[in-house]
């Protein structure tokens, strides 16, 4: 255990890192996910077919390919941001994908009267989505969400592979100067483990007051 | 204030109405009655365009129905609409259902919104109800809340899908009590149900459709004492034997 209290502060900072790019790429998931939901189940053609490839696209990808791919070709192509930057954006953008698919199955959930309903009253196919169904969908989506944002932790240690010094980085670079992998990994692994406990309180407490009667 | 010409309408190969055309005055009620699966409902589905007829016109107020879009969005707000399951949204008290369109759609402010929503549920005899969840609500009182949250937008006409279907007997009246005061006080209504009683009572004119067809339409004492079609003689026979 003294390998890595002897290092706790390079181990902090990697956590830090972590827990920032948890929360801007779930941040920038959840938008992706709404807006990609909203064209998926909208009535322009387009949108929904643009909306469907992007799905697809990124499901059908490992995270880590798109990773490696935006931090080193982009530069190529003249577009340059930080190695963090990238990351967090690779990570939002693909997490938005399984958002926008776990909106999707809440959409469907959300009986077809609803949104007859709100469509009837004059609101617009935007005010029906943002008033009516998508506040019924979320709420059938608690759960579901709560495992995406809990895979997406455990997904930003990806980003140790192109260069990020976030948790899992910053305990491989103690584990090289320590040589005690067990305490080193455990105690990182630890620490995720405590994210994802506080993901899963949260969800509980949030399906919770959500409950709506039916 | 609503006609429609030549409205047809096909689901897969299944043609659902079949040259319907339909004119409805300003104030009065029209019953639409007839057999299930005989395009009644879809009908009134039509007139708002929640089902888009595959031929046809449908002006309301003199203005063509709109494709889509925000022009769609504007008429329907004109056209109030109840329907069989209610459809009150889940996650909202009964006053914020009420509430809802006048604000999001017409602009107004919440506290004139909650004023006219708190007349209009008295209106219709469900005050007491106005912060419960609608699923806490009886059958009855949430269809009477649905009305409440139509007329708050104002509408130039209201539609009713089989408003009665859903509940339970004991329960239909005090919906067709709530509907018979707007008719009486001259709200243009067109009304898809089986209530007989009602469409004696409170219809200006009956609209008998099977098939997809009108087969005959007329005054409701002449349509239901003396028949012209052989087709509503043996569907009244039917429904008001028991």
């Amino acid at each position: 255990m003294s390998a890595l209290l002897d290092h706790l502060p390079e181990v902090w900072q990697g956590l830090v890192v972590t827990l920032q790019m948890t929360a801007a790429s779930f941040a920038g998931a959840a938008v992706a996910g709404l807006v990609i939901v909203a064209m998926r189940v909208g009535p322009v053609p387009v949108l929904r077919a643009v909306a469907t490839v992007y799905v697809e696209t990124l499901q059908n990808l490992p995270l880590l390919v798109l990773l490696v791919l935006a931090v080193f070709g982009l530069p190529e192509i003249g577009l340059k941001a930080g190695l963090t930057t990238t990351a967090v954006v690779v990570i939002a953008l693909y997490e938005g994908a399984y958002i926008a698919e776990a909106l999707r199955s809440g959409v469907n959930a959300v009986s077809a009267g609803q949104g007859e309903a709100a469509r009837a009253l004059g609101l617009t196919f935007g005010q029906s989505l943002r008033h009516v169904v998508l506040p019924q969908a979320l709420r059938t989506v608690v759960q579901p969400i709560g495992n995406i944002f809990i895979a997406l932790t455990m997904n930003t240690s990806l980003a140790a592979a192109v260069g990020v010094v976030e948790l899992t980085a910053a305990a491989n670079r103690v584990n090289l100067l320590e040589a005690r992998p067990i305490p080193v990994f455990v105690g990182a692994g630890l620490a995720y483990a405590a994210i994802a406990a506080c993901a899963g309180f949260v969800t509980g407490r949030l399906e919770r007051r959500l409950a709506v009667a039916r | 204030m609503i006609r429609a010409r030549g409205l047809n309408k096909w689901f897969g190969d299944h043609h659902v109405l079949h040259d319907v055309d339909l004119d409805v005055a300003r104030g009065e009620v029209v019953v639409v009655i007839g057999p299930s699966g005989s395009g009644k409902s879809t009908l009134c589905r039509c007139l708002n365009r929640l089902e888009p007829a595959d031929s046809g016109e449908i002006l309301v107020d003199g203005v063509p129905v709109p494709e889509e879009g925000r022009a769609l969005a504007r008429l329907r707000a004109d056209v109030g609409m109840v329907f069989q399951n209610f459809n009150l949204f889940q996650h909202k008290t009964v006053l914020e259902n009420v509430m809802l369109a006048p604000m999001k759609v017409r602009g107004v402010s919440r506290a004139e919104a909650e004023r006219t929503a708190h007349e209009l549920l008295a209106r219709v005899g469900i005050a007491e109800q106005a912060g419960k969840q609608p699923a806490r609500l009886s059958g009855g009182q949430q269809q009477r809340a649905a009305i409440a949250r139509a007329l708050a937008m104002r509408p130039k006409v209201m539609l009713f899908d089989e408003p009665t279907s859903a509940l339970d007997p004991e329960m239909v009246g005090e919906v067709l009590d709530v509907m018979t005061g707007l008719a009486a006080d001259g709200m243009t209504m067109v009304v898809v149900t089986h209530e007989m009683g009602f469409a004696r009572r409170a219809a200006d004119r009956v609209v008998f459709m099977d098939g997809g067809r009108i087969v005959e339409t007329g005054e409701p004492n002449a349509f239901f004492d003396s028949p012209r079609t052989d087709r509503a003689r043996d569907f009244l026979a039917k429904v008001l034997t028991h």
